[in-house]
């Protein structure tokens, strides 16, 4: 069946980031990897992102919110109970809700795309301004200071049966790593049932999808929980990588990277935004280090070139393009064909 | 059921936008296994009044009866919900999605993984859409399109099957088979079709109903309509 192909190739992926997770102790040295864990969080973000744009249609441009709200709850619960695996589950189910919420709100409201786009956006920046006001020592959660714009120090993840045996900043790296694998097969599982195909259909022609009797409301509300979901553990990841969350993570430029890294990797594919993410991060990072020009303007001429050049993004264009190659190459071998039997019957026909 | 049951009725039905009466006050009354053709100049309401039977639009007095369930002012979903086919008049189709796809979205909505892929399979031969199952529907002509959006209806297997212009923009061939599908249809479900194409009224049509200004002018057989006097001054003009 023509589906279960197209999983071969999520899984042949997944088996190359395995590989990778073996490989990379080996490969690159420890600094590498330790720096590693926070573009690989990025990268689950940007695949969040591309379940919920690049499959479901909803232009969210408030993703990192629930990045930063799993972030914020991770560290207020781990910081409070002491352990890190109760803590993981409440930042997945924080931002969850808070998407379910707002998902309720603006699908059953028959909000329109924009209006969606300009909702999210607002609800993070909403976040963010509420986040650096919380100083002193009145705002805290349990025994959770907030901090107001210097954020919450986030405790270490421990193994889920000693609470005592917390990972190192170099051992991160392989729960990071397997979230990501983990993350990305569940993405590329959903978007081949039922329900991922009918939330594809949303997102080509919502009247069609909604006159053959799908309640579209729902499946964009089921859709836009399971990325914040996604996106939640991603911040759990982010603010142990870098020990720290700061109200930073609902800025605007952190906003808008997001829906950069999808359009440059490519909408309508799943491992294009996690490439982007990787790519963008290590190229503004090796620009940081290296050139004098602003990492803004290049962010802003790589949107530029791609939006105008590659609508379509990396990894779509270089598919089609394999795809046009391989259709060129059966035409051609079509054509050695007939010429073939055209030279034969040619040579039968005077005999 | 007995053939002389009303499966779909309006009592009053009105649909203003501001001070324009797009449908004023209609009485209009289905039977089963009928197959009606809705006919009237551009801007006599027919589509609003489909669109009122279809949850896309919310009227704004009176009702509509579909085997003894309101559905004005439900949403689309819940409308096919109650086993009725529609096919708007601009083509609504998954254009980025192969024909296939587009066929087992609508036949899997209303049944189970096994019995969803038989129908995909029978239906897509019934449209002779077999050949072309793999493509994208946008790259298809427009005519194939229009039986791609039919195929979704047929899949479902309604009984109640709801056609908003079904012919628009087809070749003479096209039309002809389209008209065949649709009486091939209605051995099975009653329909409602939306027209303009006289010549395509013809093939298909039964009873017809007649929209003016909003309103019902009349309802009776193609050759009654074309010979009246008054809807051939509405509608009909001196081209028939």
């Amino acid at each position: 069946m023509k589906l279960s192909l197209d999983f071969q190739g999520t899984v042949i992926i997944a088996i190359f980031g395995v590989i990778f997770m073996l490989a990379a102790p080996a490969l690159f040295g420890k600094v590498t990897i330790i720096k590693m864990t926070v573009p690989i969080s990025l990268a689950i973000l940007a695949l969040s992102l591309a379940l919920v744009w690049g499959y479901g249609g909803i232009l969210c441009f408030g993703q990192t919110a629930f990045f930063g709200l799993g972030a914020y709850a991770y560290s207020i619960a781990a910081t409070n109970s002491g352990e890190s695996t109760g803590a993981i589950v409440v930042a997945i189910l924080v931002a969850a809700t808070a998407a379910a919420i707002l998902g309720y709100v603006v699908f059953y409201g028959r909000v329109s795309d924009v209006y969606l786009a300009v909702i999210t956006l607002t609800v993070t920046l909403i976040l963010y301004s509420l986040m650096r006001r919380t100083s002193g020592p009145d705002y805290k959660i349990g025994d959770a200071l907030l901090g107001g714009f210097n954020g919450i120090k986030s405790p270490k993840i421990n193994l889920p049966w000693d609470p005592g045996d917390t990972l190192s900043r170099l051992e991160l790296f392989y729960p990071a790593i397997a979230a990501l694998i983990l993350a990305y097969l569940l993405c590329g599982w959903i978007t081949r049932t039922h329900f991922g195909r009918v939330c594809t259909a949303i997102r080509e022609n919502e009247l069609r999808a909604e006159l053959i009797g799908y309640d579209t409301r729902l499946y964009k509300l089921g859709i836009f929980t399971v990325g914040a979901a996604i996106a939640g553990l991603a911040g759990v990841l982010f603010c142990t990588g870098v020990t720290r969350v700061t109200p930073d993570v609902f800025n605007l430029y952190n906003a808008s990277l997001v829906i950069i890294w999808v359009i440059v990797g490519g909408r309508g594919t799943l491992i294009g935004p996690v490439l982007g993410a990787f790519g963008l991060y290590y190229l503004t990072e090796w620009l940081g280090r290296t050139a004098s020009i602003n990492n803004n303007l290049i962010l802003g001429i790589v949107l530029i070139i791609f939006v105008l050049g590659v609508p379509k993004g990396v990894v779509p264009t270089i598919t089609d393009w394999l795809e046009s190659r391989r259709g060129h190459r059966t035409l051609r071998a079509q054509e050695r064909r007939m010429r073939l039997r055209r030279n034969r019957t040619g040579r039968e026909s005077p005999s | 059921m007995k053939r002389s049951e009303v499966v779909l009725e309006t009592r009053g039905l009105s649909m203003y936008f501001g001070g324009v009466k797009a449908v004023d006050r209609v009485d209009f009354s289905l039977w089963d296994r009928e197959l009606r053709c809705l006919i009237g100049p551009n801007g006599a309401g027919k589509s609003t009044f489909f669109k009122c039977l279809t949850g896309q639009l919310n009227p704004t007095a009176g009702s509509v009866v579909i085997r003894d369930v309101h559905v004005a002012g439900r949403e689309p979903h819940e409308v096919s919900a109650l086993g009725v086919g529609i096919k708007t008049q601009v083509p609504n189709v998954f254009s980025g999605l192969s024909v296939e796809e587009n066929v087992w979205l609508a036949a899997r909505r209303w049944h189970g993984p096994a019995r969803a892929r038989a129908l995909t399979t029978e239906t897509l031969e019934r449209l002779q859409l077999t050949e072309i199952r793999a493509e994208m529907v946008e790259s298809l002509a427009h005519g194939q399109r229009q039986w791609v959006e039919l195929g979704m209806i047929v899949a479902a297997d309604p009984w109640l099957v709801l056609l908003d212009e079904p012919a628009a923009g087809m070749t003479h061939d096209e039309t002809t088979r389209t008209a065949e599908l649709i009486r091939e249809i209605n051995t099975t479900a009653t329909l409602i079709v939306v027209e303009h194409d006289m010549q395509f009224i013809r093939m298909i049509s039964d009873k017809v109903t007649l929209f003016h200004e909003g309103r019902i002018l009349m309802e009776d057989t193609m050759e009654v309509i074309s010979a009246d006097p008054k809807a051939r001054e509405v509608y009909l003009g001196t081209r028939v």
